[in-house]
C-alpha cells in the first residue's frame, strides 16, 4: 500500500539546515495497523505529513496504491488527499461552527457528491462511530472524546485508502483514549490500513507493528502481539 | 462558481457565522448609506441654493442713458440721451421671443405722497405690468397695475408695504383709497411686498401711459428692464445675455446717434454677470461633495478590504482543515470570494434602499432656506454599490489566495 525509500527531508530554521528524516525505507501492505514512535523531534510527525502529501519530501520516493506521489501541484495533491487519505489530528481540527453531521459530510463535498447523499453517506459513519445521537451538535458541546470520534469519522468518510492520525490520543485521558484506540481497531478490522503516530507505548502496543523513530532514522521496526483496547476499558 | 452545491455551503457558512456576516454588511451599509445621503444632502443644496439665487439675483438687465462724451457725426459731445417709448418697443418686438419679461420706466421726480395728515416722499415711477416679476415682488394685497389700466390711462396706483404702513395708519385698509401725488388723485388697487426689504418696498408704481400723460412725460423713458428666457446652464445664459446686451447697445447708439466706442451715453447694467458667482459657489458646492463621497468610498473600501483580511486570518485554520480534507486551493478562494461578494452586495443594496427611502420620504420634507429637494442620481449609486464590492472582492482577494497557498500543517499547526 505504502512505499518509501530513502526519504529525505530537511527545513531551513535561520540560517541552519536541519536535517529531520535522513533516509527512511519503510513499507506498509494493505490492512496493517502501524504506529510510528519516537521522542519529540525524532522526525515522526515529519514522516506523516509527507505521507499525507501535507508535506513535500527532498529526496526520495513515495508510491501510494501504486501511484508516484511527486511534483504534486496543489490542485492534484488536494485531489489525492481527498481520494486516498483520511485524517485524524490531536487537536481534532473540526470546523467549529458546523456540527458533526456538516463536519462528517465536508470531505465528501468536495467529492462533488450531492447534499441528500452527503447527508446520508455521513449519518452512516456517524452512527459507525456511535455518535448518531449527536449529529446536530456543534463541536464545542461535544467531549474530548466525542470530538475525536467525529473526526475519525469525518476521516473515514471518504472512504480513504490510508487512515493517518497523528496523536490521535494526545489530547485525551487513558479511558477515552482506549475508547478512541478500540474504535481505530474496529476499523482496521475491517481491512483499513492504518499509520498511527504517538509517543505512548500503551497506545502503540495496541497496534500491529511498531516502527521507531529515532533522529531522522527508523532504529527498530518489530510485529508485535496486539493488545486489544477492549480489554483495557 | 453558481452552483447550487456551492451556494448551500455559502448559506450554510453566512447562517452560522451572523455576527461576522452582520459586521461585513453593516459597515458596507452604511458607508452606502453614508454617501447617497451626502450626494443628496449636496444635490438638496443644489437645488435651495439655485432657488435662492432665482430669487434675488434675477438675470434682469437694466438699461439707462447719460451724457455723449464723444463728438459723431458732426454733434458735440455733452448730449444728453434721452430713451423714447419707440426703443423700448422696437427692442421689445425684435427680442420678443428671447424675452421673458420686460418694461420701461419713467421716473417721477419729487413723488410727494399724501394721504389724508400724512405725507412721504417716495419714488414714484410709471412702468408696464412686468415690472412686478422683474422687481419679485410680491402681493400683500389688491393687485399689480395691469394692461388695461395701462391701456386706459387708469390713475391708479400700487403702493409699498412701507409705504401703506407710512401713510395708513391704525391699520386702515389702503385698498379704493385715493392717495395724492403733487396734488392728484390715484387710487390704490394694491400693496406690494419685496424681498429686497424696506427700501424696495417705499416705491409707488403706476401705469407707464399715465405716468407720461400726468406728469408730462410725453413718451420719455428713463430705463428699461429686461429679462431673458432661463437656459439650461450658466454659461448658455451667459452668452445670450451678453448677446442681448451688446444688440441693444447697437441699436440705440444707432437710433440716437452716439460714437460706437462713447462709453458713457448708454450704459448697461448685465446682473448676470453677478450671477456667476452664485453658478461658481454652485460648482464649489458640487465639488465640495463629491470629494467627501469619494473619500467616503474610499474609507469604505478600506474598511471592507480589512473586514475581508480578519475574515481570511480568522478562517486560516478552517482552510487548511478544508484543503486536508481535499479542497483545493481555487475552491478556496472561491468560497471565500463568493462570500464576501454576496453578503457586500446584499449589504450594499439595503444601504442604498434604506438611503434612497429616506431621501424620498423625508427629503421633501426638509424646509430649511439652503436645501430643497434632495434627491441622488440612482445610476451613481448603483456604481458607488458595484465599486464596494468589486473592491471588497478584489481586497478579499489577495489574502484568500495567499491562505490557500500556505501548506495545510502551517494553517493546522497547534498554537
Amino acid at each position: 500500500m505504502i512505499e518509501i525509500r530513502d526519504l529525505h527531508k530537511s527545513y531551513k530554521v535561520g540560517s541552519n539546515s536541519l536535517h529531520v528524516l535522513k533516509g527512511i525505507n519503510f513499507n506498509v501492505a494493505e490492512g496493517e495497523l502501524v504506529s510510528i514512535m519516537g521522542s519529540s523531534g525524532s522526525g515522526k510527525s515529519t514522516l506523516l505529513n509527507i505521507l499525507g502529501m501535507l508535506d513535500e519530501a527532498d529526496e526520495g520516493s513515495y508510491t501510494l496504491d501504486g501511484v508516484v506521489i511527486k511534483n504534486l501541484n496543489e490542485k492534484i495533491a488536494a485531489r489525492y488527499r481527498n481520494k486516498f487519505l483520511g485524517f485524524v489530528f490531536q487537536s481534532f481540527n473540526l470546523i467549529s461552527y458546523k456540527n458533526a453531521l456538516d463536519n462528517v459530510a465536508l470531505p465528501l463535498y468536495y467529492q462533488g457528491i450531492k447534499r441528500g447523499e452527503r447527508i446520508d453517506k455521513a449519518m452512516s459513519y456517524l452512527e459507525k462511530v456511535g455518535l448518531a445521537d449527536w449529529a446536530g451538535h456543534l463541536p464545542n458541546e461535544l467531549s474530548g472524546g466525542q470530538k475525536q470520534r467525529v473526526a475519525i469519522a469525518r476521516a473515514l468518510a471518504s472512504d480513504p485508502k490510508v487512515l493517518l492520525a497523528d496523536e490521535p490520543t494526545g489530547a485525551l485521558d487513558s479511558k477515552t483514549s482506549y475508547d478512541v484506540m478500540n474504535l481505530i481497531q474496529e476499523i482496521n478490522d475491517e481491512g483499513r490500513t492504518i499509520l498511527v503516530v504517538t509517543h505512548e507505548p500503551d497506545i502503540a502496543a495496541m497496534t500491529k507493528r511498531i516502527v521507531n523513530l529515532k533522529d531522522g532514522r527508523i532504529i527498530q521496526d518489530t510485529q508485535v502481539n496486539q493488545v486489544r483496547a477492549q480489554e483495557n476499558v | 462558481m453558481f452552483e447550487l452545491e456551492r451556494w448551500e455551503e455559502i448559506f450554510d457558512t453566512i447562517r452560522k457565522n451572523k455576527l461576522r456576516t452582520f459586521l461585513t454588511g453593516l459597515s458596507v451599509a452604511s458607508g452606502i448609506f453614508i454617501l447617497v445621503i451626502l450626494l443628496g444632502i449636496g444635490e438638496g443644496m443644489r437645488n435651495g441654493i439655485s432657488q435662492e439665487f432665482q430669487r434675488d439675483a434675477a438675470n434682469i438687465i437694466y438699461v439707462y442713458t447719460g451724457v455723449t462724451s464723444k463728438e459723431y457725426k458732426g454733434l458735440n459731445p455733452g448730449r444728453r440721451i434721452q430713451m423714447k417709448n419707440e426703443d423700448f418697443n422696437y427692442t421689445a418686438l425684435k427680442h420678443q421671443d428671447d424675452l421673458e419679461y420686460k418694461s420701461s420706466i419713467f421716473r417721477i421726480w419729487n413723488g410727494i405722497v399724501n394721504f389724508g395728515k400724512e405725507s412721504g416722499s417716495y419714488r414714484v415711477e410709471g412702468v408696464y405690468p412686468d415690472y412686478q416679476f422683474l422687481e419679485n415682488s410680491g402681493m400683500v394685497e389688491g393687485r399689480f397695475v395691469n394692461y388695461k389700466d395701462h391701456e386706459n390711462f387708469e390713475k391708479v396706483v400700487a403702493i409699498g408695504k412701507k409705504v401703506r404702513d407710512d401713510l395708513f395708519k391704525d391699520g386702515k385698509d389702503p385698498l379704493g383709497e385715493y392717495v395724492q401725488i403733487s396734488g392728484i388723485n390715484f387710487k390704490v388697487i394694491g400693496v406690494f411686498t419685496d424681498p429686497g426689504g424696506e427700501r424696495e418696498e417705499s416705491l409707488v408704481f403706476m401705469p407707464l401711459s399715465t405716468a407720461q400723460r400726468v406728469f408730462g412725460g410725453a413718451n420719455n423713458i428713463a430705463n428699461m428692464a429686461f429679462t431673458l428666457e432661463p437656459e439650461d446652464n450658466f454659461e448658455a445664459a451667459l452668452a445670450a445675455s451678453n448677446y442681448f446686451s451688446t444688440e441693444i447697445e447697437n441699436q440705440l447708439k444707432e437710433t440716437h446717434t452716439i460714437a460706437p466706442e462713447d462709453e458713457s451715453a448708454v450704459s448697461i447694467n448685465n446682473s448676470l454677470e453677478n450671477a456667476k458667482r452664485f453658478y461658481d459657489l454652485m460648482d464649489m458646492i458640487k465639488f465640495f461633495f463629491w470629494g467627501v463621497g469619494i473619500c467616503t468610498i474610499i474609507a469604505g473600501v478600506v474598511g471592507v478590504s480589512n473586514i475581508m483580511l480578519i475574515i481570511v486570518k480568522e478562517r486560516t485554520r478552517e482552510i487548511g482543515i478544508r484543503k486536508a480534507l481535499g479542497a483545493e486551493p481555487l475552491s478556496i478562494v472561491g468560497m471565500v470570494l463568493h462570500e464576501s461578494i454576496f453578503v457586500t452586495a446584499i449589504a450594499g443594496f439595503i444601504g442604498l434602499i434604506a438611503s434612497l427611502m429616506l431621501l424620498e420620504f423625508v427629503g421633501p420634507l426638509i424646509e430649511t432656506q439652503y436645501i430643497s429637494n434632495p434627491a441622488v442620481n440612482f445610476n451613481v449609486a448603483l456604481t458607488t454599490v458595484f465599486i464596494l464590492v468589486i473592491a471588497g472582492a478584489i481586497a478579499g482577494f489577495f489574502p484568500a489566495w495567499r491562505a490557500a497557498r500556505i501548506k495545510p500543517i502551517e494553517a493546522l499547526r497547534d498554537e
